[in-house]
């Protein structure tokens, strides 16, 4: 049986039947710009950063399957305008203090605005309120970095099996909610071994009293961009 | 029903429980059925106390932060105290031309309340909401859900003193609640004098497969506005596996300008049901769902008896028209305020009782809708046209029209013409011809299809009705040169900005920025870069939003800035580039919290 390939800016990659862009892409050390995006869970594609044109035709390669002899184009000028169009969009969007952050170097956010050189935010800044939920004794939530990418729903809901985490409202006033009549953390099931807890690319789930354990300068996308980790499951 | 609400008491666990039961009941406790029952519970306490949310996690054994995020993403549902009378004015552009801006404020006035929020004692609660399909007799209204037109300062009055003697809405004047078809224009559909179960009788006489083939010949194609043949969606459905198969009527009619199938669901309901009794049996689909949109609550009680009058003449329910193993019923749903539901695979969400959030595509519908299985979504229209189809054969309809749009469309024509209302056309119609027949003058511009349609200028009104010239899901809004083009777009902007499913990056925050931008212009503070960012904008959101509300959300901006440029240009601040922030209207919080509006309250232009 012959191995099955597309071309992805260029490249020959192959495939497995079923197999979505972005999963091929990763398995082939290619890295394409995503946020909402893990592989440990079902692709819905809502951040639309790992937009690539197949064939001439926009999709989230998240999404996508992946088709014999497609020609994919994703590093191009085009989309990376596009993408980085999208970034300052999340950046405006919530409130976001990347240099006190306590995820700084471990943030998705950043890590994939430095990698596609993201120089400003651009658009006016939202500035819209977002109380933080301290309510928790090992863990705050702070909703002024949520990106919506529903990766803590669905590690909640698909692997923890507890639904501690969900969307509430429409359109810009979309925003996450948990599962608690008082609507705190608090009041939920959540524990600090759930999944849930561990894959937030941003820094809205944050363990209290370990702030700062590793020095801004150490950290994860400090280290190495996160451009040349495409495989990289977790931050 | 107002008048026995209890609105701010809190409500114990047992009492809840006792009031939910005969809902939960009632829809066999199925979560599907989330979103009728989170309706119906509040129009039983006029909003969705936290207690109830948690009594229906607890009996429907879902997480609450399920039915939060259902209850949160429609406009019609809340989750805090609304006023006693929940008043909504249709915010459609044809509703500001009739003058609802100042109906609003006036309302307000009267009842000492501030748009958008709840008044002190509860009573009453005034805001906007979107275009209720009302606009050939505008300006109009929902009191808690229940449409109002023609609205008058006399009608506002009138309307404010039955508010504050607290008259309960049923013992208001009947003529408030009067609403006219206006069908000003009849051709073979609104024409036909269609008689009930004729269709089917044709059907069963003709063949099940011969019936789908005349469907083929027609041409018919759908008439939500993509115009995805509809013989060819019935035969993928037909053909594809799954345990059931669905038909659904889609009349979400959330388009702003659009209503023609208010009309057709208040005067031809019986076409449309056989029109879905007809695809039932062709796609072998035992249940059918009308998917009704809120603001047509008013229709429910006689679209019931309609279902009910068909029942009892066997045009539903088990052996229609006694034949064996023909079985269908059709169960309504109805929406709770949002646009993005009228997207089909949102709908199917909504149906499924889930927030509406269009779903990734492929696969279709048609092998995965309802419940994942094979499921026909057609608009209100298709159905009764394929009604007639089935009754006089399909190359008769096909010779109707042009060649690649077969039949008649029926629009919705409101705006700056003598005679707004419902007009049926063969395809081909110019927009000329729709102008004079409805008496239209001195006109600027057409609006067809809505918001995400296309603006016409006086230039294209040669121009044909027809999908392959000017495709439309039915709306027509006429403008005359009275009229700002620039709060034409401005105003639909709003609408996408407002109904955005928030899903995506790119709509659900490009459609907001989008909205700023424009009010930024309506400030006096555009320059040429806002067109540039207005045109990167809407690059962005063709390129990468998830469905066809973000791919269109800018539609309307680049036809009139293409169209009507000086609308925009006098609103041009510098020719050069002028910052966004400015200092003057960054005062304006502050002004309000001290009441403040004179001169010292203001900064001065910069120099």
């Amino acid at each position: 049986m012959s191995e099955k390939t597309f071309v992805l800016d260029g490249k020959t990659i192959p495939y497995a039947e079923g197999q979505t862009i972005m999963q091929a892409a990763m398995a082939a050390g290619v890295y394409i710009p995503r946020l909402c995006y893990h592989p440990e869970f079902k692709p819905h594609g809502s951040c639309k950063l790992c937009t690539v044109k197949s064939n001439g035709r926009q999709a989230a390669s998240c999404t996508q399957l992946a088709q014999s002899a497609a020609v994919v184009e994703s590093d191009t000028q085009e989309l990376n305008d596009e993408r980085r169009a999208l970034l300052q969009m999340l950046f405006v969007e919530g409130n976001h203090f990347c240099p006190s952050c306590e995820q700084s170097g471990n943030c998705q956010l950043q890590a994939t605005a430095y990698a596609l050189n993201v120089m400003s935010t651009h658009y006016d800044h939202f500035f819209p309120d977002r109380p933080l939920d301290a309510s928790h004794p090992e863990y705050l939530l702070d909703f002024n970095r949520c990106i919506l990418c529903s990766l803590c729903i669905r590690a909640s809901r698909d692997v923890d099996g507890k639904n501690v985490f969900g969307l509430a409202g429409r359109g810009i006033k979309s925003h996450l909610i948990v599962n608690a009549q008082s609507g705190a953390l608090a009041d939920t099931d959540f524990a600090g071994d759930d999944k849930a807890a561990q894959v937030c690319p941003v820094g809205v789930i944050l363990k209290k009293r370990r702030g700062f354990a590793v020095p801004i300068g150490q950290r994860t996308y400090d280290l190495k961009p996160i451009s040349a980790m495409p495989d990289a499951k977790e931050s | 029903m107002v008048s026995d609400m209890e609105r701010h008491a809190s409500y114990p666990i047992p009492t809840i429980g006792s009031i939910l039961a005969p809902i939960l009941e009632r829809h066999g406790f199925a979560v599907t059925s989330l979103l009728q029952m989170l309706r119906e519970v509040q129009e039983r306490f006029g909003y969705l106390h936290p207690d109830a949310i948690t009594c229906l996690s607890e009996q429907l054994r879902i997480p609450r932060v399920k039915i939060e995020g259902v209850a949160t993403f429609y406009s019609f549902l809340y989750l805090q105290p609304r006023g006693e009378y929940r008043v909504l004015f249709s915010d459609n552009i044809t509703d500001h031309m009739l003058g609802s801006t100042a109906l609003m404020e006036q309302m307000c006035q009267q009842l000492w309340v501030e748009p958008g929020k709840v008044a002190e004692d509860g009573l009453v609660s005034i805001a906007t909401t979107s275009c209720t399909g009302m606009c050939d007799q505008g300006p109009a209204l929902l009191v808690n859900n229940f449409a109002i037109n023609r609205l008058s300062p006399e009608r506002i009055n009138s309307i404010c003193e039955l508010i504050r003697k607290r008259v309960p809405l049923s013992a208001w004047p009947g003529e408030f609640f009067s609403i006219e078809d206006h069908i000003r224009r009849r051709d073979i559909l609104l024409g036909s004098g269609f008689e009930s179960g004729s269709a089917l009788s044709a059907l069963l006489q003709r063949g099940t497969a011969e019936t789908l083939q005349e469907i083929k010949n027609s041409k018919l194609r759908g008439r939500g506005g993509a115009g995805f043949s509809t013989g060819s969606k019935w035969e993928f459905c037909r053909a594809a596996a799954g345990t059931q198969h669905y038909v659904v009527c889609n009349a979400d009619e959330g388009e702003p300008g659009t209503f023609k199938d208010r009309v057709l669901l208040k005067a031809y309901a019986d076409q449309v049901f056989e029109g879905m009794t007809l695809c039932a049996r062709i796609i072998g689909a035992r249940k059918g769902f009308l998917y009704l949109r809120g603001e047509y609550r008013y229709l429910l009680d006689h679209l019931q008896n309609v279902l009910q009058q068909r029942r009892e003449n066997r045009l539903l329910g088990r052996s229609i028209l006694g034949c064996a193993g023909f079985d269908f019923d059709i169960e309504i749903h109805l929406g709770a305020g949002a646009y993005v539901c009228g997207e089909e695979s949102a709908l199917i969400e909504s149906l499924e009782g889930k927030r509406g959030t269009p779903r990734n595509r492929p696969p279709f519908p048609v092998t995965n809708g309802y419940l994942d299985q094979p499921t026909v979504v057609n608009n209100v229209e298709t159905f009764a046209a394929s009604s007639l189809i089935a009754l006089r054969g399909g190359d008769w309809y096909a010779a109707i029209g042009t060649a690649t749009s077969s039949g008649t469309k029926i629009l919705s024509v409101s705006g700056d013409c003598e005679r707004p209302g419902i007009y049926e056309y063969p395809f081909g119609v110019t927009v000329a011809q729709v102008l004079a027949d409805c008496g239209a003058h001195d006109t600027q511009a057409v609006q067809v299809s809505g918001a995400s349609g296309v603006c016409v200028a006086p230039a294209e009104f040669t121009r044909c009705i027809a999908f392959e010239d000017i495709p439309t899901a039915g709306a027509f809004m006429v403008f005359d040169h009275s009229r700002d083009m620039f709060e034409v777009a401005r105003n639909f902007v709003h609408f996408f900005a407002h109904e955005s499913c928030g899903f995506c990056t790119p709509c659900r925050v490009g459609t907001r920025l989008l909205q700023n931008m424009m009010d930024k212009l309506a400030r006096g503070n555009g320059s040429p870069y806002d067109f540039g960012e207005i045109e990167k904008l809407n690059q962005l959101l063709r390129s990468m939003s998830h469905c066809g509300l973000g791919h269109a959300a800018c539609n309307p901006v680049l036809d009139t800035i293409a169209k009507f440029r000086p609308a925009y240009d006098k609103r041009m601040k510098h020719q050069e580039f002028e910052p966004a922030f400015d200092l003057d209207y960054a005062l304006s919080q502050a002004r309000q919290m001290t009441g403040r509006d004179d001169a010292g309250a203001h900064l001065g232009e910069n120099e």
